[in-house]
């Protein structure tokens, strides 16, 4: 719910600016496309990003979901088997996380504007922490938790490459899996001159759920009675129907 | 062709799920249980959350159960009576069951149990079968053979609260078949099994029912019980997967037809024993995941708000 609303107010802001890309100083960049829908037969996208600068420099793009709780469980062996039993709470990892940049960015951005900008794997931030005995600990979880969503292709493991057209025109290519959460997400452009930010821009992308399956995960989480009623009836139903084939078998 | 599963969250190939439904339902058709102990670990190995496996294989048995339940009910095998009580007490064993479901997701262990929990029913259930399809295996090879005695008094029949059951001409305390229900009540809630794997022995050798009405009972009131458990699943876990359940519906029905067919054809022991064996397999192969060591040994999930 929160985040459907968080979705409209983005798409209310795009309605406002013209045209809906975003302009900076020397900078315009826009989206192949700024609403990606996940309907029952989605198995994963890819959104272009493509602008222009007023002259030589560099551009990093930051890909971001919206952020949520998540609980990271580690296994133990227990009597023989393999159990969960430590876990550990991210208050604020994001449900997708993607770098592209047009060279390394050690070599564009000085590491204090990295970390500020939360530019790069290191340098993400995943809120509060609840659960955790020691420093070790904290890394460990961390790492398990950014592994985990890299095995899932939610975080993009390397930086991915933004390819300029001559001097002024670039374009990167937005990898989205099957498995990205829903959410407004934003796309954020930076473009640098001399290792310092020039400008920045952001432009939003909103993944949802359309269409059958959108309908059903709505109506399972909004009214979960009714719902469970339905998939009652719905099974009765087809089992019956489904018996008058055979009926004088 | 995958179809993305709107409550699993996960894309999966229709006819996968086509195939898992229709074989699960030519066992149940061919062997005459109810499939659900297998759907399950199926529905987990090919990569169902453990949670929604259970949910929506609950969801499925209430459309199978529906379409043998008829069958039986056209022939009149079937003590209406004696299948209220037992729902009666399946609704307690539900409740009962599905908070124990919610407790242990909150508590991140709710996979282990389901595994555990099948691993170990299907390890006693497969040895179980094997040793009682080896001994009629054996016996089909001689002649005669002792019969059991058909109606055994124990200290069961001294419980108060009876009743008079016409249909299985039965005059019993309504305490059996109200714990009878709240245990399968409970093992639907927690497993997605319908339980005719207990209730129709228990049926047999704790009541006493005569044969051919139990089938029929056994199945009308899984209806009942698997329709609350579904209900309660939705509204306390939001874990039923309508997507899935119809699939596996659809594949399961077709496929239990023609088990029957088959199962007609075929030596009884034989395939009691081929049964046996696949059930313990499917054991095993929850005994390894759960104690070899994982590649991973970390995993992540969302926080329930």
């Amino acid at each position: 719910m929160r985040h459907l609303l968080i979705a409209l107010l983005v798409l209310g802001g795009m309605a406002c600016m013209s045209a809906g890309a975003a302009r900076a100083d020397g900078l315009a960049a826009d989206l192949s496309s700024h609403v990606i829908a996940i309907t029952t037969g989605f198995t994963g996208t890819e959104v272009v990003l493509f602008g222009a600068t007023d002259g030589k420099g560099d551009v990093i793009v930051v890909v971001r979901a919206p952020g949520r709780p998540v609980v990271v469980r580690r296994k133990r062996h227990i009597v023989g088997m393999w159990i969960n039993t430590r876990s550990v709470v991210f208050s604020d990892a994001p449900g997708f996380y993607a770098v592209y940049a047009s060279a390394p960015l050690e070599q564009i951005a000085p590491a204090a504007v990295l970390a500020e900008r939360q530019i790069g794997m290191a340098n993400l931030r995943l809120g509060q922490v609840e659960g955790v005995r020691s420093p070790g600990e904290l890394a460990d979880y961390r790492a398990a938790l950014l592994a985990e969503e890299q095995g899932e292709h939610r975080y993009a493991a390397e930086t991915g490459r933004i390819e300029f057209l001559g001097d002024r025109l670039f374009r990167a290519d937005v990898a989205l899996p099957a498995s990205v959460p829903t959410g407004a997400y934003l796309v954020q452009v930076l473009l640098l001159r001399d290792k310092a930010v020039i400008s920045d821009h952001i432009t939003p992308l909103v993944v949802s759920q359309i269409g059958v399956s959108a309908a059903l995960s709505d109506f399972a989480e909004r009214r979960a009675l009714l719902y469970g009623i339905v998939a009652v009836l719905g099974a009765v139903a087809a089992g019956w129907l489904a018996s008058l084939p055979f009926r004088n078998a | 062709m995958d179809i993305y599963l709107p409550i699993a969250a996960v894309s999966l190939d229709a006819f996968t799920l086509l195939a898992l439904g229709g074989v699960v339902g030519f066992l149940s058709g061919a062997f005459g249980v109810g499939g659900g102990f297998l759907l399950t670990p199926f529905l987990i190995f090919i990569g169902v959350p453990h949670a929604v496996a259970v949910a929506s294989s609950a969801n499925q048995l209430v459309g199978a159960s529906v379409s043998g339940a008829l069958a039986h009910w056209r022939r009149g095998n079937l003590d209406l009576l004696m299948a209220l009580v037992l729902v009666a007490g399946g609704l307690f064993g539900s409740l009962l069951g599905v908070w124990l479901f919610a407790l242990l997701r909150r508590l991140g262990q709710i996979d282990l149990f389901i595994s555990l929990s099948y691993a170990a029913l299907l390890s006693v259930l497969g040895t179980l079968m094997l040793i009682e399809s080896g001994k009629a295996l054996w016996r089909g090879r001689l002649p005669g053979g002792a019969r059991r005695k058909l109606h055994q008094h124990t200290w069961l029949h001294g419980l108060p609260l009876k009743m008079r059951f016409r249909r299985s001409k039965l005059y019993i305390s309504a305490l059996l078949p109200l714990g009878l229900g709240f245990a399968v009540g409970v093992l639907s809630a927690v497993m997605g099994v319908g339980g005719g794997f207990v209730m129709v022995p228990a049926m047999i050798y704790i009541l006493g029912m005569p044969t051919s009405v139990v089938p029929g009972t056994s199945l009308f009131q899984i209806i009942f019980v698997a329709a609350l458990v579904t209900v309660l699943q939705a509204l306390e876990n939001g874990t039923v997967d309508v997507v899935l359940a119809l699939i596996l519906l659809v594949g399961g029905v077709i496929g239990a037809q023609f088990g029957s067919r088959v199962g007609a054809r075929l030596r009884d022991e034989q395939l009691r024993a081929l049964l046996a064996l696949i059930v313990l397999g499917v054991a095993v192969k929850l005994c390894a995941d759960l104690t070899v060591r994982p590649n991973d040994l970390y995993s992540i999930a969302p926080v329930e708000s």
